[in-house]
């Protein structure tokens, strides 16, 4: 990764924001071995990445510089680049892979890793995890693979004199305050932010805005798998739940009879 | 099977779901005949090392340096790294904590090997050991496999293991290992500062015996006075999953979930919360849960003693006036 060490200052020079395009959130989920159906489900930007792409785009705002929005994934993440160019990231990198499924988190860090190694870049951004493989390691992994340094749990974000006071989030309420130089990779912890939505106008000029795609096979990345899904399925439930039918009114008739003489709370 | 297990410490106090995955350690050393090493890390921790030995473990290593009084990714990653190479375990166990999830997928990549991360189980098929993760916000499950020689990584969810069924040590104590470790301030690059906690909350959830909790399908903030009305007819507190307390509609401090509180009410109410694993975390020691939610392949209702299938507005206000009556 390449960084342009004249007068850094305040100035931020890109930023790269690592995108996953994942099935909506009320999509029905039919399994199919270690990935689901995709027909006929709808695919939206995973929830904690627009978290990072917002304080990508805070932190252009404030600093100046580029926000690439950078996804991989088969065809249709390309919906979800340009949803992120939208709402204001300058372009879009998209690694074509339809076998993505297949990938292990160390894979995938290693493809993202090598797409940002063509950029001059000064922070890379990543969501806490993803709502469908939920793995929670691109960003750690990314900062191991190009020798930086990094930070998760993300809350909040102050550049000055050319390195970064992070707020991070910690269990129990806790938080800590860190110092991290630049350039860096910072997990972003949902709720750093309120997202904004794309306007008519950030529709309209996404459209002239670039996404270059580059294949899988392309970036050279030997991917040696280390773990393997070996198959999905709905878990076996561990309680016995009683469902109370009727309409709601009987329904909730029946609860509180429930509370009253089985739970004994009322 | 040379298990080994990192647990965690902060400024000497444990992080308890150390004990958890401790536990997971011992059974799978039952399950594959092996054996289960303990690490603990950080700077004047050889009393914690101490109190690990008393469980049963085959030696604890204690691993100590100056510069490891504070967390630093650098520099648990640059530490532990020598420690697996000159103790050559064939899985090393983590937490599935903040921390761990800070470092422990890059230490796993600095040796070349992969992690399977936050692991709800696992079993050992005919000496094949398959780990169990949760997907899609916990509406499936994963059996994920490891590829390749060892060292393995995996870390345990919180709550996963019972801490209280850790076994003492046979014949007293294990032997405490100090492993000598290099480490050089410039290779940390990080500088931790002050740790500290947001304002004093004004409500304690953790006490509070019956719980009323909306999730996203609440929709919108003027839709939360409903459920307000709801936990009053009830005598309940009102608690919130992570995305309503992001969206500023009820404050932080009623946030139930891993980053949140954690609670073991007798009563836990859940509106319109589907049921994802951070949240759930947070809230499945409690005595008697209910759910409602219109999709009832939701993952509360995996948990729930009781479940309601129906669009809360219609269920929330039902409730309120059958609860009015119950107690008028």
């Amino acid at each position: 990764m390449g960084i342009a060490d004249s007068d850094r200052k305040e100035t931020l020079v890109n930023i790269i924001v690592c995108i996953k395009q994942v099935p909506a959130k009320d999509a029905p989920l039919a399994i199919a071995g270690n990935w689901i159906k995709e027909a006929d489900i709808g695919f939206e930007m995973n929830e904690p990445d627009s978290y990072a792409l917002e304080e990508g785009l805070r932190l252009k705002e404030k600093h100046g510089g580029e926000v690439i929005a950078l996804s991989l994934g088969p065809e249709r993440v390309k919906q979800t680049i340009k949803e992120a160019l939208a709402k204001g990231a300058d372009r879009g990198i998209h690694i074509s892979d339809d076998h993505f499924a297949d990938l292990d988190p160390l894979g995938a860090a290693k493809l993202l890793a090598a797409a940002i190694g063509k950029e001059k870049c000064d922070l890379v951004l990543t969501g806490l995890q993803s709502d469908d493989h939920g793995f929670g390691q691109t960003g750690v992994l990314l900062a191991g693979l190009l020798k930086l340094p990094h930070a998760t749990i993300i809350m909040q974000i102050d550049v000055q004199d050319g390195k970064m006071k992070l707020k991070r989030e910690l269990e129990a309420g806790w938080f800590q305050w860190i110092e991290c130089p630049l350039p860096a990779v910072l997990s972003i912890q949902s709720g750093i932010n309120k997202v904004r939505y794309a306007t008519l106008k950030g529709i309209m000029a996404a459209k002239k805005k670039e996404i270059a795609t580059i294949t899988r096979e392309s970036l050279g990345v030997t991917l040696d798998p280390t773990q393997k899904i070996e198959r999905i399925y709905v878990p076996a439930k561990t309680k016995q739940t009683e469902f109370l039918t009727g309409t709601p009114k009987e329904a909730a008739a029946k609860l509180v009879e429930k509370l009253k003489f089985e739970v004994r709370v009322i | 099977m040379k298990i080994l297990v990192v647990t965690e410490q902060r400024q000497g106090k444990w992080n308890n779901a150390s004990f958890e995955t401790l536990v997971a350690a011992q059974q799978m050393a039952t399950a594959a005949s092996g054996s289960v090493s303990a690490m603990v890390v950080g700077k004047g921790v050889a009393g914690l090392a101490d109190e690990l030995a008393s469980k049963n473990v085959a030696e604890v290593l204690l691993v100590e340096h100056d510069l490891l009084e504070n967390y630093t990714a650098d520099g648990y990653c640059t530490v532990l790294k020598q420690v697996i190479e000159s103790a050559k375990p064939n899985l090393v166990l983590f937490p599935h904590t903040y921390q761990v999830r800070d470092f422990a997928p890059k230490l796993a990549a600095s040796l070349g090997k992969g992690m399977v991360g936050d692991c709800v189980g696992f079993r050992n098929e005919g000496g094949k050991l398959v780990f169990v993760r949760q997907m899609f916000q916990g509406k499936t499950a994963a059996d994920v496999t490891f590829l390749g020689a060892t060292p393995w990584f995996a870390s345990f969810q919180s709550g996963a293991f019972r801490a209280d069924l850790l076994a003492a040590h046979p014949s007293g104590k294990a032997p405490v290992k100090a492993v000598k470790v290099e480490l050089k301030a410039e290779e940390i690059r990080t500088k931790p500062l002050e740790l500290f906690k947001e304002a004093k909350s004004s409500v304690d959830l953790t006490q509070a015996p019956l719980i009323v909790a909306v999730g996203r399908g609440i929709k919108a903030p003027e839709n939360i006075a409903q459920a307000e009305a709801l936990a009053k007819a009830l005598g309940a507190e009102l608690a919130a999953s992570r995305p309503i307390c992001d969206e500023g509609w009820l404050p932080l401090e009623r946030q139930i979930g891993s980053s949140g509180q954690t609670v073991a009410p007798k009563l836990y109410l859940a509106l319109g919360i589907s049921g994802a694993i951070q949240h759930v975390v947070g809230m499945k020691g409690a005595r008697t849960i209910v759910a409602v939610n219109k999709d009832q392949n939701a993952p509360i209702f995996e948990i729930a003693d009781y479940g309601i299938v129906a669009d809360i507005f219609e269920v929330m206000p039902a409730l309120t006036e059958e609860l009015q009556k119950a107690k008028s």
